[in-house]
Parts: C-alpha cells; sequence; structure tokens
C-alpha cells in the first residue's frame, strides 16, 4: 500500500462530499424555483399535510409529554442541590419551546418522515414511476417534492408549537402531582418566565427542521439505485442525513438568535 | 415521423448507443429487437428526455426534440411501461385518467371518470376494476390498466416496452391483440421494444435489430425469416451460436 493511500482516501472524500453538498444544493434551488411556478398540485399538498403534520401528532406529542416529565424531575433534582427548586417550570418551558420541542419534535418527524417519503419515491423509481409521471407531461419535482417540501415546512412548526404545550404540560404533571408544586403557582411561574422570543424562535427552528427533513427524503428517494437494497439505502441516508442536519441547524440558529 | 440521427450515448466507459440512426415513419408501428443490454430501453428514453444522448439528433416531424418542444411532443404520447408503472396511491381509474385530471388536458372529474372506464373497456376490463388499486390486479391486468392509460389521452405517438414480459402465452396474445387494433384504430405511431418473436410477428410493420449500439438491420416484418443478416437469423430462431455472444 502506497504511503500517500490515506490522504488519497482523505481527499476521495472530502471530494465526495463536496459533490454531494452540490448535488443537494442543485436540488433545492431547483425545488424552491418550481415554487411560484404553474402547474400547482392542491391535492398533493394536503395529503402530505396529513400525512406529515396530522399523522406525526401522536409520536411528537408523547416525545414531548414524557420529555417535559422527565425534565422536571431532573431540574427539581439538580435544582435541589443550591435550594433552586422553584425554578422548575420557567426552565421546564424555556427548555421545551426553544431547544428539546423543535430538536426532538424534528428528530422524531426525520425518523417517521424522512424514512417514509425516502422509501416512497424511491419505490417510485425503481417502478419507473418517476418516468412514467415524466411522460404524463408531469414534472416529478413539482408533483412529488415541492408539495412535501411546503408541507413540512408549515406543518412541522404547528407540531413544535403542539408538542410545546404538550410538553410544558408533562412539567407540570410531574411538578404538581410528583414535586409538590402548587398548580396556580407553576403556571404563574411558566407564563411569567416565558418571553414570545423563546417560542417563535422554536417555530421557526420547526420550519427548518420541517424543510430539511422533507428534502432528505425527497432527495435520497429521487436518487435511490435499483432494487431493494437501493431503496433501503436511500432511506437509511435520509433518516442520518435529516437529522444530522438538524442537530447542526439547531447550533446555527441558536448561535444566531441566542449568542448575544 | 420520429428520426434519430447519429445518436451516441454512454455510462462512463461502457458504451451503449453507437451511432444509432433510425427513421420510424408516421402511422407506421416499429418493433425494435436486440439482446438484453444492448441499449433498446436507453434509446426510448433518450427520445423521452430521460437520458439526455451524447451527441446525434432526435427530431419528431422534423422539428428536433428540446426543452420546449419535447413538452408538445409529450402532450400527445403514451407509454406502456414493462413493469407497469401504475401510481400504487391511486385507484385504477385515476391511474388512467391521470392526463385528464391536471395539466393541460384537465377536465370535470365525473368526465375524466366516464372516459377512463371507457378505456378500461376497450381493453378488456369491467367498470368495477376502476375502483381498485394496482396492488390488487393480476400482472395481465396492470398492463392492460397501463396500456388504457397510455391510449387514454388519445396520443399520436406510443412506445410500448416489453409489453409481454412476464405474462403467460395467452394473457401475452390478449396484450398484443390489442395493441396491433388500438394502433391501427388511432392511425398512431409506435415503438415497441421486446424479446418476444410472437409480440414481433403480431404487433410490427417495420422490425429493426439493435447490436453493439447501432441499427444492425431494418425491414418489413413480413422480410425478417429472409433478412439473411446471420444476427437476426441468430435472434429470431434464439440459437445461442452465431455472431451475437451468448454471454455478454
Amino acid at each position: 500500500m502506497s504511503i500517500l493511500a490515506p490522504v488519497a482516501l482523505l481527499g476521495r472524500s472530502v471530494l465526495e462530499l463536496l459533490a454531494s453538498i452540490g448535488r443537494v444544493s442543485i436540488y433545492t434551488g431547483q425545488a424552491i424555483s418550481h415554487l411560484f411556478r404553474p402547474p400547482f398540485y392542491p391535492r398533493e399538498f394536503l395529503n402530505a399535510l396529513i400525512q406529515i403534520g396530522w399523522l406525526s401528532l401522536p409520536v411528537v406529542g408523547l416525545t414531548a409529554l414524557f420529555t417535559g416529565g422527565a425534565l422536571a424531575l431532573q431540574i427539581y433534582a439538580g435544582g435541589s442541590r443550591f435550594q433552586a427548586e422553584s425554578v422548575v417550570p420557567s426552565i421546564v418551558a424555556i427548555g421545551m419551546v426553544r431547544e428539546l420541542g423543535p430538536v426532538l419534535g424534528g428528530l422524531m418527524v426525520a425518523a417517521r418522515v424522512a424514512s417514509s417519503i425516502a422509501a416512497e419515491i424511491g419505490t417510485m423509481k425503481v417502478t419507473e414511476q418517476i418516468d412514467a409521471l415524466t411522460t404524463l407531461s408531469t414534472n416529478p419535482m413539482k408533483y412529488l417534492t415541492l408539495p412535501r417540501l411546503l408541507a413540512a415546512t408549515l406543518s412541522v412548526p404547528i407540531l413544535v408549537a403542539v408538542g410545546d404545550s404538550i410538553g410544558v404540560f408533562g412539567g407540570y404533571l410531574i411538578g404538581v402531582t410528583r414535586l409538590g408544586f402548587n398548580p396556580a403557582t407553576y403556571i404563574e411561574n411558566t407564563i411569567n418566565y416565558l418571553e414570545l422570543w423563546d417560542v417563535l424562535s422554536g417555530l421557526v427552528k420547526g420550519a427548518a427542521f420541517g424543510f430539511i427533513v422533507a428534502l432528505m427524503g425527497c432527495y435520497h428517494g429521487m436518487n435511490s439505485d435499483r432494487g431493494a437494497q437501493g431503496v433501503g439505502h436511500a432511506t437509511k441516508s435520509a433518516v442520518v442525513s435529516a437529522s444530522v442536519l438538524i442537530l447542526a441547524a439547531n447550533y446555527i440558529l441558536t448561535e444566531a438568535f441566542f449568542s448575544s | 415521423m420520429i428520426t434519430l440521427t447519429d445518436v451516441h450515448k454512454s455510462f462512463g466507459s461502457k458504451r451503449v448507443l453507437q451511432g444509432l440512426t433510425l427513421d420510424v415513419p408516421k402511422g407506421q408501428s416499429l418493433v425494435v429487437i436486440g439482446g438484453s443490454g444492448t441499449g433498446k430501453s436507453v434509446l426510448l428514453k433518450c427520445v423521452l428526455g430521460l437520458v439526455t444522448p451524447d451527441s446525434g439528433q432526435i427530431t419528431v416531424d422534423d422539428q428536433p426534440l428540446d426543452r420546449t418542444t419535447r413538452e408538445a411532443f409529450l402532450e400527445k404520447f403514451g407509454m406502456l411501461f414493462q413493469g407497469g408503472a401504475l401510481f400504487d396511491s391511486l385507484p385504477v381509474w385515476q391511474n388512467v385518467a391521470f392526463r385528464l385530471l391536471r395539466g393541460t388536458l384537465k377536465r370535470p372529474k365525473a368526465e375524466a371518470r366516464d372516459i377512463a372506464i371507457e378505456k378500461l373497456r376497450r381493453v378488456g376490463l369491467s367498470p368495477e376494476t376502476a375502483y381498485l388499486f394496482p396492488a390488487e390486479l393480476s400482472g395481465g391486468m396492470q398492463k392492460r390498466v397501463s396500456l388504457a392509460r397510455a391510449i387514454c389521452a388519445n396520443p399520436n405517438i406510443i412506445f410500448f416496452d416489453e409489453p409481454t414480459t412476464g405474462l403467460d402465452p395467452i394473457m401475452s396474445g390478449v396484450i398484443n391483440d390489442l395493441i396491433r387494433e388500438i394502433v391501427a384504430e388511432m392511425g398512431a405511431t409506435a415503438i415497441t421494444i421486446t424479446h418476444d418473436m410472437t409480440s414481433v410477428r403480431a404487433i410490427a410493420d417495420q422490425v429493426a435489430m439493435l447490436h453493439d449500439g447501432k441499427i444492425r438491420w431494418v425491414g418489413p416484418v413480413g422480410d425478417i425469416d429472409t433478412s439473411q443478416d446471420p444476427y437476426v437469423d441468430q435472434f429470431i430462431n434464439g440459437r445461442a451460436e452465431g455472431p451475437i455472444e451468448a454471454v455478454r
């Protein structure tokens, strides 16, 4: 083996990564360029709203409920070390709406939706349904990608808002039943310390995460290789890339919103 | 008339089309035969714009096919895919009437459904089939639904990709007869790619043999048995020995 082999391997990996970024960027640009040009497919958009938004509600809600409860327990245990148990309501609320609501909601949607979109579009590709769309004078980007992108970008913030509320309720439930908080005081502390921007920043994150989830699902589905293995690989890549990008985007947005 | 002139297409180091030239006169049914992996599907995909040729020209009615003219070309085009390529999420009638429910040919839902049911009847399927989903149909029924979809908007040009693959001989005969009848009654220009010599004899006016990325032989279907071309002879008689390598 040549002494330069590791360097060549590293170089090849970097080039492949850059090429992938380029391909995803071009795909994103093409998708956005169709946003304002007819024809539009409202039925596909509504269907995607139901599939991505409505049907993700149980999983996002349950995740938020348990996370809110666990967060209350953790903050209470940590706060009791320096007699700061009273911060539980405010920290649960701020933690949920700024970070845990959007991030965990985004990750759960990534697991549920990115995989399903990639598998569906990947299967359509290997069974020539995408080619069939083209021969039926229907642009696959407009018919398949754009409705899903729009639906995810609009519905994930709503999911995040619902998840935030359920998460805060989870904290309230544990706070009142297990940690001895007065219900009225808990609610008062939650409201008093929560600012509008805390909520809005989480919703903006939700929109960005929704876009990422649908984009990765569609991109990997459209570029799926042949056969069951190809579709399986596309599905796995969609979930992994969406999850990593959500975490990276979360850091960047948090830095942009709150670094000062 | 569809004309391909000196079309080249490679995938990496694999040269699939190597100067393919072919004319398909208006109203004719041309069947392209050739071994697996010789580029028959790539030929169709080049015409459809699903694959971009490296060089060469493709024209329809003397108009070069570019982005704009291809859209107009696809408006009057239908295709039966090898596996049917029906949309799983839509019931049969919406698959058949896909063009009529959206785009420039859009019309009221009830009218589109009536047309779809009429086309289903034309390919020998009952109106009840219209409300089933593709997964509930047998392979032969899926092919017929795909055929109904291909003819739903009365196209001038129809492509058939391996129309009888995976079907039993009786169902193959039914599909071949349907294709022949429909192409004749619509006066459409048709290109079919197939390995099935029964289909060739049933469907074709003209036959073209594709080998090594070029058209090896082209002629009327009646001349195929007397072509004197060793490649055509080997292919139509299914012999392992001959100029075409059995292992590619």
